[in-house]
């Protein structure tokens, strides 16, 4: 499966365990818009690092945390593998 | 003057009519015989005034040893097996001793001026020495990191729980125990056996449980303590089949429901109880009613010579069961100017009950909230399949740590498929702890590492 597609099932499966509705999962809505609060992005990154292997929020010092879902998932598409 | 009379060892050692001994694997010897028998090759006097560290290879010897020792040295300090050797000069000279017992002289060749001597099977010998003060009995603390702290105690202290408390009450008892009696929790067992006329079965490191069970059973043992860790790796074993104590005794660490369950299924006739204790605050309380925690009645002034209260949600202790010092150059006070020892376990009381809910260090932070690894691991636990977890934190970049939860599972489980099981145990974590408390990743291990003090060891508190 793609990274993206991996991604996207993941929140789904935190929204389901954590009773969040989403709304369509765009590129540009903003991960405020989510419903997702910090506790789920905290989930969500530490189940991605153990699915891709990879925590792009960590390795990078400077990283900013993204804005919306489209940034969200680029930051682990433009990891070097 | 005739001195007030000392509280020693040696005085509760009994006649020949009982047939009371202490044994491990390889030795037994009758506890009776002890009074005119010596395992230092009769030199115990030479001991008299001194400092002494006593660092037996097993338990076999030491407890001998310390029955010998008492009375005579003025100070006795009982050295764990698992002490670091870069701790050991510095624990030596923060306790100021000048003689050593051992069964390892070799380990102390180079140590300079002081006394060594050999300990060994004991023989018979012509002269004891007298009974000349009161020992102080110092013993290492627990923790798993840095230099141990050093705690003083009396023997008249160490006893303070027993006299007179004698559960599960029939035949003579004959005491074990899954800990070092070099620790606190055990010595109370050994103190138990010697003081309250009963026999003692010691464990031996490295051997395997099943042949230490059968050992127990042979023996007749009737009472046996441990922590929860040491009784939920029994009940994993499959050996305590074979296995029927009178009296089961947890200590060390949080007795969770799940695990007094598991020992009622386990030991039917057994009476169970756990209680509250601390090298530094001494034995605090039994609870005998097969309920985790304790009647929020026993806070207050006074039972049993024990003052406790709650201040900033950890216990404090008041009590003549406490140790009375730390020791050692600038050791740090033991007791709040009113005399209370803050255990740094933290409670929470629910109806007219409190609960321990874990260790003031061990917090795990999510976002700023606190939590507690081990009301996850009560949670956890409860589940049928479940044998023992351990929560911890992982760290995240979004909240600085998160739960999550390593699970080990009754035999046989995991063939079954893991994820109705990780399904189960989520669904009760989300149904009895707030949402920051449910472990984001479970995994199935098969089996937890405990501490030589024979506790779950967590490696991030």
């Amino acid at each position: 499966m793609p990274v993206r597609s991996r991604i996207i099932a993941t929140i789904k499966q935190i929204a389901d365990e954590q009773k969040v509705t989403l709304p369509p999962l765009t590129d540009d809505l903003t991960l405020h818009e989510t419903g997702f609060d910090s506790l789920a992005f905290a989930i969500l990154v530490a189940r991605l690092e153990d699915d891709l292997g990879t925590d792009p929020f960590t390795l990078a010092e400077d990283a900013a945390f993204p804005e919306t879902v489209g940034d969200f998932i680029r930051a682990y598409e433009n990891v070097p593998a | 003057m005739f001195p007030r009379e000392i509280f020693v060892l040696r005085d509760h050692l009994g006649s020949v009519l009982t047939e009371r001994t202490i044994s491990d694997s390889r030795h037994s010897v009758s506890i009776s015989d002890l009074g005119t028998q010596s395992c230092l090759c009769g030199r115990d006097a030479e001991l008299a005034g001194r400092s002494v560290l006593l660092a037996t290879s097993g338990q076999f010897l030491a407890g001998l040893a310390m029955i010998e020792i008492d009375g005579v040295a003025r100070r006795m300090l009982l050295c764990p097996p698992d002490l670091k050797a870069d701790h050991l000069a510095s624990v030596m000279a923060a306790a100021g001793i000048d003689a050593v017992v051992t069964d390892q002289p070799d380990r102390f060749a180079d140590i300079g001026d002081v006394l060594v001597l050999p300990v060994g099977l004991p023989q018979l010998a012509e002269n004891r020495a007298q009974t000349l003060r009161a020992t102080e009995w110092l013993m290492l603390t627990s923790g798993t990191s840095g230099v141990p702290k050093i705690v003083g105690h009396t023997l008249e202290g160490l006893c303070g729980a027993i006299i007179g408390d004698s559960p599960a009450p029939g035949a003579m008892p004959v005491w074990a125990t899954f800990y070092d009696i070099r620790r606190y929790g055990g010595l109370q067992i050994f103190l138990r056996a010697i003081v309250g006329g009963g026999a003692m079965v010691l464990s031996d490191a490295g051997e395997a449980l099943a042949d230490h069970v059968a050992r127990l059973q042979t023996r007749g043992v009737t009472h046996m303590s441990g922590t929860p860790s040491h009784w939920r790796r029994l009940l994993m074993s499959g050996a305590a089949a074979h296995f029927t104590p009178r009296y089961v005794r947890l200590s060390g660490e949080i007795a969770d429901q799940a695990v007094l369950d598991g020992l009622k299924q386990a030991f039917p006739v057994a009476s169970i109880g756990h209680a509250y204790a601390s090298t530094e605050a001494g034995v605090g309380f039994a609870v005998n009613d097969g309920r985790e925690g304790f009647p929020a009645g026993l806070i207050g002034q006074g039972r049993d010579g024990v003052d406790m209260k709650v201040v900033d949600g950890s216990l404090r202790i008041r009590s003549r069961r406490a140790a009375h010092a730390y020791v050692g150059h600038n050791a740090a006070a033991l007791t709040d100017a009113d005399g209370f020892v803050d255990t740094g376990d933290m409670l929470e009381q629910r109806g007219d009950r409190y609960y321990f809910v874990g260790r003031r260090g061990g917090i795990i932070n999510v976002g700023g909230l606190k939590v507690h690894p081990e009301e996850i691991e009560a949670v956890i636990n409860g589940h049928p399949d479940v044998r023992m977890s351990r929560a911890r934190s992982r760290r995240s970049p979004i909240t600085g740590g998160i739960v999550v939860a390593d699970v080990v599972l009754v035999d046989g489980r995991e063939a079954a498929g893991v994820d109705a099981v990780r399904g189960e145990i989520l669904a009760a974590c989300r149904a009895r702890l707030a949402s920051h408390k449910v472990p984001a990743m479970i995994s199935f291990v098969p089996a937890l590492d405990v501490t030589p003090a024979g506790k779950l060891a967590r490696t991030d508190a």
